[in-house]
């Protein structure tokens, strides 16, 4: 990637001896990129980022189904650039069903089903959740959208270098994905179309990634964004089932020594990377800043970390009392992380939580 | 995000306590909004001799607690209660923005059980309660 910056500067869609080698720098990159989803390359476009991924596969399937019909069916915990996307064509007419989920945070594949119909113009539903991990069965959706033939987008941001991901056995048409979930550079991403799928342009202007993503490619972050995702999928068989590991004892060790704590998302449907819990009587933001001082980096559903003061849409939608999604943690674990770091934070933790259940006037044990 | 004084009083919280058969409580806010604050207060002559918070919410929410009762300690209910929101946030070299309802919350809590104190004691309203 980092020549790609200095001596190998060329801007691939000129004819100088430079542009043709950035060129074929670019095109490899495509070509690791398509392979790490059982795609073809040519049905891969690069994109600044996953969000720009989701914004372009809804709002461009929308646009060129439009005389088709007008309604669209997604899930009620997709990420911001699935939602915002849909509220946005709702405001220009189009009618979005936004799927429930179970206490777990997973979609019924029967209710998109019942939710289809004859104006049904697309499905988006994630492959797996940002917070609190939970896999979808992307599988059995992709065929009840194929039989209707009706596309399918997946926003598989997090799921990729997680598990596995097959566009084909997986019927899915589009598909978004983002390059620094998998330790590519930020501000890259792809969006994968499936050939002869129906959806307008996002980016009007050269004729760039084949006159569907108009703009310079970033070609330092897409030969960034290659070579991640070709390493994230490699080393996937090894990596899932030692984070797995981790984030299982994480998961029962916290359960079992604080009490009044639950864990949010799925049991075993779960990326390998991923622990949610929420601990009743605190709020996530005093915890996350108590962890940072301890130099512990996690995240929270709390409100009070949002400018929208509500708590997270997904820990909500899973029925989740806003009192217990604000003390929400999410815990991350890299692919840097070791067993000594999950005994440090198990051995920290408790205290934090101890701590802050002292200050709250909510505690029972006041 | 947070200013020094903001996550020294979050990390080293003043005041963090309940007074055991206090003479004016004030609880403010709502779990479902992510802060509830709880202040205690001892009042001897009009005077405040002891404030204590208990708080469930955000860093900014905690220092606030801390900081009024902080501010409030010693001062006559008169004085107490001119303490605002504002001397809250500045006290504590700022706020951001969106959680400056942190300061409001803290002014309402001390308020509050200025009232609940006149209210048991048969004394006159408070003002701008």
């Amino acid at each position: 990637m980092l020549p790609c910056f200095s001596e190998r500067f060329g801007n691939p869609s000129s004819v100088y001896a430079l542009a043709r080698e950035a060129q074929v720098t670019l095109e490899k990159a495509r070509g690791r990129v398509a392979a790490a989803i059982g795609a073809n390359p040519e049905e891969i476009f690069f994109t600044s980022g996953g969000t720009e991924a989701d914004n372009w596969a809804i709002k461009g399937v929308a646009a060129a189904n439009r005389k088709k019909g007008d309604h669209i069916v997604t899930s009620a915990i997709e990420h911001h650039a699935v939602l915002h996307s849909c509220r946005a064509l709702e405001k220009q007419g189009y009618r979005v069903t936004y799927l429930p989920v179970d206490a777990f945070g997973r979609v019924e594949p029967g209710a998109v089903e019942e939710a289809i119909t004859d104006t049904t113009i697309l499905v988006s539903v994630m492959a797996a959740n940002n917070e609190i991990g939970t896999i979808q069965p992307i599988a059995a959706i992709g065929e009840i959208a194929r039989d209707r033939g009706i596309p399918f987008h997946t926003d598989a941001v997090q799921a990729i270098g997680a598990i596995p991901i097959d566009v084909d056995s997986m019927g899915v048409d589009l598909l978004a994905l983002s390059g620094h979930k998998f330790y590519g550079p930020k501000g890259t991403g792809a969006l994968y179309i499936r050939k002869k799928t129906r959806i307008g342009t996002f980016m009007d202007g050269g004729a760039q990634e084949r006159g569907r993503r108009a703009g310079t490619e970033n070609v330092p972050g897409a030969v960034g964004l290659g070579r991640a995702i070709e390493l994230a999928v490699a080393e996937m068989p090894e990596n899932a089932p030692r984070l797995a590991a981790m984030r299982d004892r994480l998961i029962r060790e916290i359960l079992e020594t604080i009490p009044d704590t639950r864990l949010n998302g799925h049991p075993v449907e779960r990326l390998p990377n991923n622990v949610n819990v929420a601990f009743r009587y605190v709020e996530g933001e005093s915890i996350l800043l108590m962890l940072d001082s301890l130099g512990i980096a996690a995240s929270t559903g709390s409100a009070c970390t949002s400018a929208s003061l509500e708590p997270s849409h997904v820990l909500t939608a899973c029925g989740l009392p806003p009192e217990h999604a604000h003390g929400s943690l999410r815990l991350t674990l890299g692919s840097r992380n070791t067993d000594e770091d999950v005994d440090y934070v198990l051995s920290v933790l408790s205290r934090v939580i101890e701590r802050l259940r002292k200050i709250s006037p909510l505690n029972p044990e006041r | 995000m947070y200013s020094e004084r903001v996550m020294d009083h979050f990390m080293n919280p003043r005041n963090m306590g309940e007074i055991p058969d206090a003479d004016g409580v004030g609880e403010v806010g709502n779990p479902a909004c992510g802060d509830i604050m709880r202040i205690t207060l001892r009042i001897e002559e009009d005077r405040i001799v002891d404030a204590k918070f208990k708080t469930f919410g955000c860093a900014a929410a905690i220092a606030s607690s801390s900081m009024a009762t902080e501010l409030i300690q010693g001062k006559t209910l008169e004085e107490a209660l001119a303490v605002t929101n504002k001397a809250v946030a500045e006290a504590l070299e700022g706020l951001p923005p969106q959680k400056l309802h942190c300061s409001v919350l803290a002014e309402e809590g001390i308020h509050k059980a200025i009232e609940d104190y006149r209210t048991r004691h048969g004394a006159p309203e408070a003002n701008g309660g």
